[in-house]
C-alpha cells in the first residue's frame, strides 16, 4: 500500500527546493542503476553499530527513522504520520512522553506490515544495556516504549524532557524490523552478520548484495510506499580511492554519478568543475572547525595521570587576555578563500545552525593583530628579545596539534604564521586521524587526552536542538584519567554560571527562550570566553554528475538522504 | 693508460702490502719496482675516467652546496606565509614560485633537501655499517653464521611499517623533550630507517665473504697467522666493497622515501617542517594546476638517488683491481 498522489505532493511541498527539481511524473525504476562513490566504503548497514557517515548513508536508503531533518532544520514525517507537537497532542503537556502515529499501510520490504511493535522492539534494542549502542545518547532519558495500537507508540520518560523529539529522529535512529532483529538484541548484537548487513526496511531500496568495505548493491523495494518513485532501478555504493580519485571519476570521467566528502583544496575541485561533466555541491549543516584551547596543562614534565587534569590549570590560557587575543589575531574570512572554498564559511559560533540560534553580531570576523597585541601588552605580555611574549618566566609558546590532513596542515601554517605576528610561539604537530579521534586511553595522541595547548578539529551535531551538544562542556564532562578519558569538554572548561545556563536550558520549553539560553551559552563558552575558537563552518562536500537531477543539499541527514527523488535528466 | 705489466706490479702490489708488509723480507717488490704511489690516488685516477661518475660528483656537490650554503645567501624563512602572493610562478621575487600558501619554494626546497639529504646520509650509514657488521660476522665466522642469519630473517619477516609506527609512538615524547621537536624527530627516524634497512646488505655481504673466504689469497693469509680482526679489514671488506656501495647507493634512496612516507603519516617531521618528501605529497592534490610543485621536488629526489648510485658505481669500479685500469 503506497500514499495517495496527494499526500506524497504536500511531502514535496515541504521541500521547495526538490519540487523545483524533480521531474512532475517519474516512473519507477525507469532510470536504471545509479553509481555512487563512497571512498570510504561502508563495513555495516545498521546505525546502531556504527555512525560513520560511511555506513549510515547508505544504510539511510533501506531504513528509515520516523522523520527526519530538513534542509532548514525542520522536522518532516518520513514513516510517521505527522510531526508530534503540543498542539496535535503528540508531546505531553508536561513534556514527559511522545507519541508518535506510523502512517497508514506501510510495508517491509518483506510484505509484512510495519507496527508500532517495531518501533518499541527498535528502542528496546538499542538500550539493552548489554549491546553498546553507538547511538544510546539519543535515547537518554526513555524509560520505556508503549504500544498503544498498531500504529501508535508512545515513549516515555523519566524527567520532562524539552528537546522530547530525539529517538527515531534522523537517519541514525531508524527503524528496525522486529521480526528479523528479534534474536538480535544484548550482547547478539554484534554478531547477528546476517541481519546488520542487510536489514529489512522500508526505503525506497533493498539490500541486493553488500561486500563490507567493499562493494555494497541495492534494487528496488516493491513495496516501497510513492508507486512513482524511486527513478534509479539499481543502487550501487562503491567504496575505495580517496577524495581526490572519487572527485575525478564523478567530475572528469563521470564513471560515476555521485561521490561523497570531497574535502579538497578549492583549487583542484574549481579546475575539475571545469571540464563540464559535474558539480560540486556542499550542504551546511552544524559542522564547525574549532580550535580548542586546553585549560589545563599538558606539560610533559607533570607526571602521568596529571597532566591535561584539573589539577594544574593551564599557565596562561586560563588569563582571558591571551585567550581574546588569540582569537583576534586569526583571519578566518582568509582560512575560508584558502584553504575551503566553496566548503566552509567564517564563523564565530559553534551553533551555526539553524540560524536562530545563531549569535546576531558576529564579531570576530575581521582580524585585529593591532588590537590582539595592545590587549596582550595592557594584560603585562610584554615581548622578550626573542619576540615571544612573556610575564612572570612565562613564555607564551604553544604546542598546536590536529589530524593529518592537508587542509587542517595549511590552516595550521596560517594560524601559527599570525600568532607569531602577535608574539606567540607555536609549535605545530599532526597526528593520524584514527589514532587522533580513537579512544584508546593509552595512546598519548587523542583528542580527549589533550597533550597540547591547543588543538583543531571539526565537532557537530545531528539534530536541529543543540542542547545536549552544549551539555559536553559541564563540568562533570571534562576528561579524566579516572573516566580512561572519555568525555567531551575537550577544552576542560568549567564554570557554575554555564553549568546552571545548561540546567536552566535543559528545563525551558519555550523555543524562542531556548534560542535565547543557547545564544547566551555559547557566548558565555565561545564569543565572550574564547575557551574555543570556531574557524569555519563546514560544508559536507559531494559531487554528482550534470545528469542527476533531485540531490537537495542537507547538512543534517546522510547525503543520500532524499535518493528516491534522485532521477537522470534525459 | 698504464701498460699490463705495471698493472701486474700493481696488483701484486696492492695485495702483497695488506698482510701487514713488516712481516715481509726487505726485497720488496713494491720497493724494487715501479714509484711509491698510495692506493686512494689510483683509485682517484680511475674514478675521474668514469664520465657517468664524474658527472653524478659534480651534480650531487652542487646539491649538497644549493642546501647546505643556499639558506644562507637566499634568506628567505621557508615557513613565511604570504597569501597575497600564492600559487605563483617563476618570478625574480621568487625563482622557483610560490605554493598554495605564498610560501618561497626556493627557501622551501633549500631546507627541505637539508632535511632530506641528512637523513638519508645518516640512516644509510647506519644500516650500512650494521648490515656490512653482521654479513661479515656471521659470513666469516662460522659459529656465529647460523645465530646471526636467524636474527637477519627474523627483521626480514616484521612487517616494516608498523614497527616504524611503533617506535616513533613509543619514543617520540621522550625524545623530544631532550632533543626539541625537529632533533628528536631527526634522531628517531634516521635510527628507525636504520635499524629496519640493514637485513639485505648483511645477507649479500655474507654470501660474498663465505665466496672470498675458499680463494686462495685468503688461505694464504691465514698460513701466515693473520689475525681474524686484520684478515677482515685488510682482505675480506676491501673485496665485498661494491655490494656495499650498491647497497648504499640503494639505501639513500629508500631512506628519503621512508622518511617522507612517515611525514605523510603524521609521524614525521613537524608538519611546517618542510622536507621533499613533504613537499612532493603536499602537491600531489594540485598535480594538474601547478605541476612544478611535484616536478621540483621530484626531479631533486630524483637527481640525488641517481647520482649517488653513479658514484657508487664509479667507486665500485675505482676499487677493483680488476677492473682498474681498463
Amino acid at each position: 500500500m503506497t500514499l495517495g498522489p496527494t499526500a506524497s505532493a504536500l511531502a514535496l511541498a515541504a521541500l521547495p527546493l526538490t519540487a523545483l527539481t524533480a521531474p512532475a511524473l517519474a516512473e519507477r525504476g525507469a532510470d536504471g542503476e545509479l553509481r555512487v562513490l563512497y571512498w570510504q566504503a561502508p563495513t555495516v548497514l545498521n546505525p546502531y553499530l556504527s555512525t560513520g557517515a560511511k555506513d549510515v548513508d547508505p544504510a539511510s536508503m533501506v531504513i528509515e527513522p520516523l522523520a527526519q531533518v530538513a534542509p532548514d532544520g525542520s522536522l518532516t514525517p518520513v514513516l510517521a504520520a505527522e510531526i508530534p507537537s503540543l498542539e496535535n497532542g503528540g508531546i505531553a503537556a508536561d513534556y514527559s512522553a511522545v507519541t508518535w502515529k506510523l502512517k497508514p499501510g506501510l510495508l517491509w520490504s518483506d510484505g509484512s506490515p510495519v507496527t508500532a511493535e517495531d518501533v518499541k522492539f527498535t528502542a528496546e534494542y538499542c538500550m539493552d544495556p548489554a549491546f553498546g549502542c553507538a547511538v544510546l545518547q539519543e535515547f537518554e532519558g526513555i524509560t520505556g516504549a508503549e504500544v498503544l495500537d498498531a500504529q501508535t507508540v508512545r515513549l516515555n520518560f523519566d524527567a520532562p524532557r524539552f528537546a522530547p523529539l530525539q529517538a527515531f529522529v534522523g537517519g541514525r535512529t531508524p527503524i528496525l524490523q522486529k521480526a528479523q532483529f528479534a534474536a538480535c538484541k544484548g550482547a547478539a548484537g554484534v554478531s547477528c552478520t546476517a541481519q546488520n548487513f542487510g536489514p529489512l526496511g522500508t526505503g525506497p531500496y533493498k539490500v541486493a548484495d553488500f561486500r563490507p568495505g567493499d562493494v555494497a548493491q541495492f534494487e528496488l523495494n516493491p513495496n516501497y510506499r510513492d508507486a512513482a518513485k524511486p527513478a534509479f532501478a539499481r543502487v550501487t555504493v562503491k567504496g575505495g580511492g580517496d577524495a581526490m580519485a572519487a572527485a575525478r571519476a564523478v567530475l572528469e570521467s563521470a564513471e560515476y554519478d555521485f561521490a561523497w566528502n570531497l574535502q579538497l583544496p578549492p583549487e583542484a575541485v574549481s579546475a575539475m568543475e571545469a571540464a563540464g561533466k559535474g558539480r560540486v555541491v556542499a550542504s551546511f549543516g552544524s559542522m564547525v572547525e574549532r580550535i580548542d584551547l586546553n585549560q589545563t596543562n599538558p606539560s610533559p614534565e607533570l607526571p602521568e595521570g596529571e597532566r591535561s587534569t584539573v589539577k594544574h590549570p593551564h599557565p596562561f590560557l586560563t588569563d582571558p587576555a591571551v585567550r581574546k587575543a588569540l582569537s583576534m589575531a586569526i583571519d578566518r574570512q582568509i582560512i575560508a578563500e584558502l584553504a575551503y572554498g566553496p566548503a566552509g564559511k567564517a564563523t564565530c559560533t559553534i551553533l551555526p545552525m539553524p540560524e536562530a540560534y545563531a549569535p546576531e553580531a558576529p564579531a570576530c570576523l575581521t582580524q585585529d593583530l593591532e588590537g590582539a597585541r595592545a590587549l596582550l601588552d595592557q594584560a603585562g605580555w610584554v615581548p622578550g628579545p626573542d619576540g615571544i611574549r612573556a610575564k612572570d618566566g612565562t613564555r607564551l609558546a604553544l604546542l598546536f596539534q590536529t589530524t593529518v590532513n592537508p587542509v587542517r596542515q595549511d590552516e595550521q601554517a596560517l594560524v601559527k604564521q599570525w600568532w607569531s605576528e602577535i608574539g606567540v610561539e607555536t609549535e605545530l604537530k599532526a597526528v593520524d586521524g584514527a589514532s587522533f579521534f580513537g579512544a584508546d586511553p593509552g595512546n598519548p595522541d587523542t583528542q580527549t587526552k589533550f597533550y597540547a595547548d591547543v588543538e583543531m578539529y571539526t565537532d557537530a551535531y545531528y539534530l536541529p536542538d543543540p542542547a545536549s551538544f552544549l551539555s559536553k562542556f559541564t563540568c562533570d564532562r571534562i576528561p579524566t584519567p579516572e573516566t580512561q578519558w572519555q568525555g567531551n569538554n575537550t577544552p576542560r572548561f568549567c564554570d557554575a554560571g554555564y553549568d546552571a545556563g545548561i540546567t536552566e536550558l535543559h528545563a525551558t520549553g519555550d523555543l524562542a527562550q531556548r534560542q535565547q539560553f543557547a545564544r547566551k551559552l555559547d557566548a558565555q563558552l565561545v564569543g565572550d570566553g574564547n575557551y574555543a575558537l570556531p574557524l569555519i563552518h563546514r560544508g559536507m562536500v559531494s559531487a554528482h554528475v550534470n545528469t542527476l537531477s533531485g540531490i537537495v543539499p542537507n547538512g543534517w541527514e546522510g547525503q543520500l538522504w532524499n535518493v528516491a527523488d534522485w532521477s537522470r535528466v534525459k | 693508460m698504464t701498460e699490463p705489466s705495471d698493472l701486474l706490479v700493481e696488483e701484486t702490489a696492492s695485495n702483497a702490502a695488506a698482510p701487514g708488509a713488516e712481516a715481509l723480507p726487505p726485497a720488496n717488490p713494491v720497493e724494487a719496482g715501479a714509484p711509491a704511489r698510495s692506493q686512494w690516488r689510483d683509485v682517484w685516477r680511475q674514478f675521474r675516467s668514469h664520465r657517468g661518475a664524474m658527472v653524478a660528483l659534480v651534480l650531487f656537490v652542487s646539491i649538497i652546496l644549493f642546501v647546505a650554503i643556499g639558506p644562507w645567501l637566499w634568506t628567505i624563512d621557508p615557513t613565511f606565509v604570504d597569501y597575497r602572493a600564492r600559487n605563483q610562478g617563476f618570478s625574480m621575487a621568487h625563482p622557483l614560485g610560490t605554493d598554495q600558501l605564498g610560501r618561497d619554494m626556493l627557501a622551501r626546497m633549500m631546507t627541505g633537501g637539508r632535511v632530506s639529504i641528512a637523513v638519508g646520509l645518516v640512516a644509510m650509514s647506519i644500516a650500512l655499517t650494521l648490515g656490512s657488521l653482521i654479513g661479515v660476522v656471521s659470513g666469516y665466522f662460522k659459529r656465529l653464521d647460523a645465530p646471526l642469519m636467524r636474527l637477519t630473517e627474523l627483521f626480514l619477516a616484521l612487517p616494516l611499517l608498523p614497527l616504524l609506527l611503533l617506535m616513533v609512538t613509543l619514543f617520540r615524547e621522550p625524545l623530544g623533550q631532550k632533543l626539541g621537536p625537529a632533533g628528536g624527530t631527526f634522531l628517531l627516524i634516521v635510527s628507525a630507517i636504520g635499524v629496519t634497512s640493514w637485513m639485505q646488505t648483511a645477507r649479500i655481504v655474507r654470501g660474498d665473504v663465505l665466496g672470498l673466504k675458499e680463494r686462495e689469497f685468503i688461505l694464504a693469509a691465514k698460513s701466515i697467522g693473520t689475525p681474524a680482526p686484520r684478515m677482515i679489514l685488510r682482505h675480506v671488506l676491501p673485496n665485498v666493497i661494491s655490494p656495499i656501495m650498491v647497497a648504499a647507493t640503494l639505501g639513500i634512496a629508500t631512506a628519503i622515501i621512508t622518511e617522507s612516507a612517515l611525514s605523510f603519516l603524521g609521524l614525521g617531521f613537524p608538519p611546517d617542517f618542510p622536507t621533499w618528501g613533504r613537499l612532493l605529497f603536499d602537491a600531489v592534490d594540485q598535480m594538474q594546476q601547478y605541476p612544478w610543485r611535484v616536478i621540483l621536488p621530484g626531479a631533486f629526489i630524483s637527481l640525488t638517488v641517481l647520482s649517488v648510485n653513479y658514484i657508487g658505481d664509479g667507486l665500485r669500479d675505482a676499487m677493483d683491481p680488476r677492473i682498474r685500469g681498463r
